[in-house]
């Protein structure tokens, strides 16, 4: 699944920016509704499914690795911004890669250092983060375009806007598949978070297919095509506020006076 | 001046959809006949109740999409899945198993994909391979044959989902199952009771017979072609019958493959939906007999005691490419165009 990752250029992204870039002074509010929700990197842009799909089988899950992609995504976005001006194009990303590694290296440590059983079930899922295009498609978008302050929130809306699709999905599967959320919350949060386990169904008899691979393709399918109907209704209503169109007379005069 | 319509003499035929299901449903009575008479009411609830949910879910979804809902609901392609997917269902089946596997079968894999004619995959058998891989021991709790509940009331208790409470019920291994398990050992295979019926396996024998009868009609009524069956069921033999010389304890026979699982069922109901299936002569040929031996390794080698849904699904995605490769030759050119220009 990650190699499908690689493959997608960062064309994709490019095209999709709408994002002005270089302004002198950036617009933070649009940057924010780029990340979360009209360019989201896992509903819009379909990038980083690897993971998306893999590991939200849980709540606790997605959040660790969203927190681990989403730092990524911050700090790369800031060394990328910092360095943008030293980079020749054509060494850009390798130059690029090398930081987002270095960068999943370290995450990848202090999630050993930390939260080592989290570290033990998220497994190959941690270094993969470098192959996770939203990072590289982020880093060569935008951040190699603008300043390091712009660049890190934009880092950090983006990896909020995935880290809170990978949360929304990671929830409806634990859901659906075992009627809990926020099981095993202590492998993130320490000990005191050990009992947030909301039990929704006592006695529930566990559906499979939502904690295996298909529930992800049809979770995500399913916000998607949420996200879509929200879309379509907003649309729906910016045009019914704006009124009526009023037809004005077309009528091109050919014969009396012109004026 | 008039103009004169002239209508060109179309043949009108009478293969429409809704007649066309009608005869499929028809086909499947003996079958459902067989199967209420070994295993009790079950399947005949289970078919009644997976109709009505069918026919719910499909209006909801309809109405939904903003569909002519009388108009879709006549062609009776809902009813056709849910008998369907009732039939391979165990007769034990509490109602809830149903209607998960049900409103799955027609919200998912045949509307969302954008409707009859427009599904990928077999709706049935997604259905049923959702609730095979979910619930493995509900859809696995089948009954020896002639053991399952003699009165209608034990059908319905068990049906309402109150299995703790109908002790008198005997559940068993079903043939596969059971050969499965005692494989390679000659003594153990000798003692199972169920792998010796008439010609294979007790009960289910007669359950395939029906289906074979079943199958015979819509043959004979033109809603099938040979194609699919034959080369189902031939491809699941011949790929038995070498093995099945080499080591007859360890590999079951062609005989015993044909009749003691869901074979005939697959080959003349499962792998012939007209829409998942390949389409071409030589495609449904290659088609059905891919499936059939990929019923054969599955069953002997793979995690499963039987694969017809497994097999159907993997080769429904495989029906485009085979579709491709053997186009037919077009009336007025030497080969068959493999693309345009």
């Amino acid at each position: 699944m990650s190699s499908t990752d690689t493959t997608a250029p960062t064309g994709i992204d490019l095209e999709q920016d709408t994002t002005p870039a270089a302004t002198p002074t950036a617009d933070y509010g649009a940057l924010t509704n780029n990340g979360l929700w009209k360019n989201n990197p896992a509903t819009v842009q379909l990038l980083g499914l690897c993971p998306l799909l893999a590991v939200t089988g849980t709540v606790v899950n997605s959040l660790g690795l969203g927190l681990a992609t989403m730092a990524v995504l911050i700090a790369s976005n800031l060394v990328v911004s910092l360095i943008r001006d030293v980079v020749t194009p054509a060494v850009r990303l390798p130059a690029f890669v090398m930081i987002i590694a270095a960068l999943v290296t370290v995450i990848e440590m202090v999630m050993q250092a930390f939260t080592f059983e989290l570290y033990e079930i998220l497994g190959i899922f941690i270094p993969l983060i470098v192959t996770n295009c939203a990072i590289l498609g982020r880093a060569d978008a935008f951040a190699s375009k603008n300043a390091p302050l712009p660049a890190a929130y934009d880092g950090f809306v983006m990896g909020l806007g995935f880290l809170l699709i990978l949360v929304l999905l990671g929830a409806m599967r634990e859901a659906v598949g075992e009627g809990t959320l926020f099981a095993n919350m202590h492998l993130l949060f320490g000990e005191m978070a050990r009992d947030w386990q909301i039990t929704l169904v006592a006695d529930y008899r566990g559906f499979l297919v939502a904690i295996l691979p298909p529930g992800a393709f049809i979770g995500l399918g399913l916000i998607i095509a949420g996200k879509n109907v929200i879309d379509k209704f907003i649309r729906e209503r910016a045009r019914r506020q704006q009124g009526p169109v009023i037809k004005g007379n077309r009528r091109v005069r050919t014969t009396g006076s012109v004026n | 001046m008039a103009l004169i319509k002239v209508t060109s003499p179309h043949a009108t035929g009478q293969q429409r959809t809704g007649r066309l299901m009608r005869e499929v449903m028809l086909a499947t009575l003996p079958g459902l006949a067989v199967l209420t008479w070994l295993f009790g009411w079950g399947s005949l609830i289970n078919v009644i109740w997976a109709m009505l949910i069918a026919l719910a879910s499909e209006a909801a979804v309809l109405k939904a999409r903003g569909k002519a809902v009388g108009f879709y609901l006549r062609d009776n392609s809902a009813l056709v899945t849910a008998v369907l997917l009732a039939l391979a269902i165990p007769p034990s089946a509490p109602w809830w198993l149903t209607l998960i596997g049900v409103s799955f079968s027609i919200v998912v894999a045949k509307q969302l994909y954008g409707g009859l004619g427009m599904n990928p995959f077999n709706p049935a058998m997604a259905g049923y391979v959702l609730l095979l891989i979910s619930f493995p021991i509900e859809m696995t709790r089948w009954f020896a044959p002639g053991e399952g509940p003699e009165y209608f009331m034990g059908s319905v208790q068990l049906f309402l989902g109150r299995y703790a409470e109908t002790v008198d019920l005997m559940t068993g291994a079903t043939p596969l199952d059971s050969f499965r398990t005692w494989a390679g050992d000659a003594a153990a295979l000798a003692n199972e009771q169920i792998l010796h019926g008439v010609f294979a396996g007790v009960g289910w024998e007669w359950v395939n017979v029906a289906f074979l009868l079943g199958g015979l009609y819509l043959l004979w009524r033109g809603i099938i072609t040979w194609h699919i069956p034959a080369g189902f069921l031939g491809g699941l033999a011949l790929c038995a019958l070498p093995f099945w010389l080499y080591d007859p304890v360890r590999f079951a026979s062609p005989l015993f493959h044909l009749f003691s699982g869901a074979a005939m069922f697959g080959a003349f109901f499962i792998a012939t939906d007209p829409v998942s299936a390949a389409t071409s002569r030589w495609g449904r040929l290659i088609y059905a007999a891919l499936i059939g031996v990929l019923i054969w390794v599955i069953r002997s080698l793979g995690g499963y005691p039987d694969a017809v849904a497994f097999a159907v699904l993997l080769l429904n995605l495989a029906a485009p490419t085979i579709d491709y490769y053997t186009q037919p030759r077009t009336y007025g050119h030497d080969k068959a165009k493999r693309r345009t220009g």
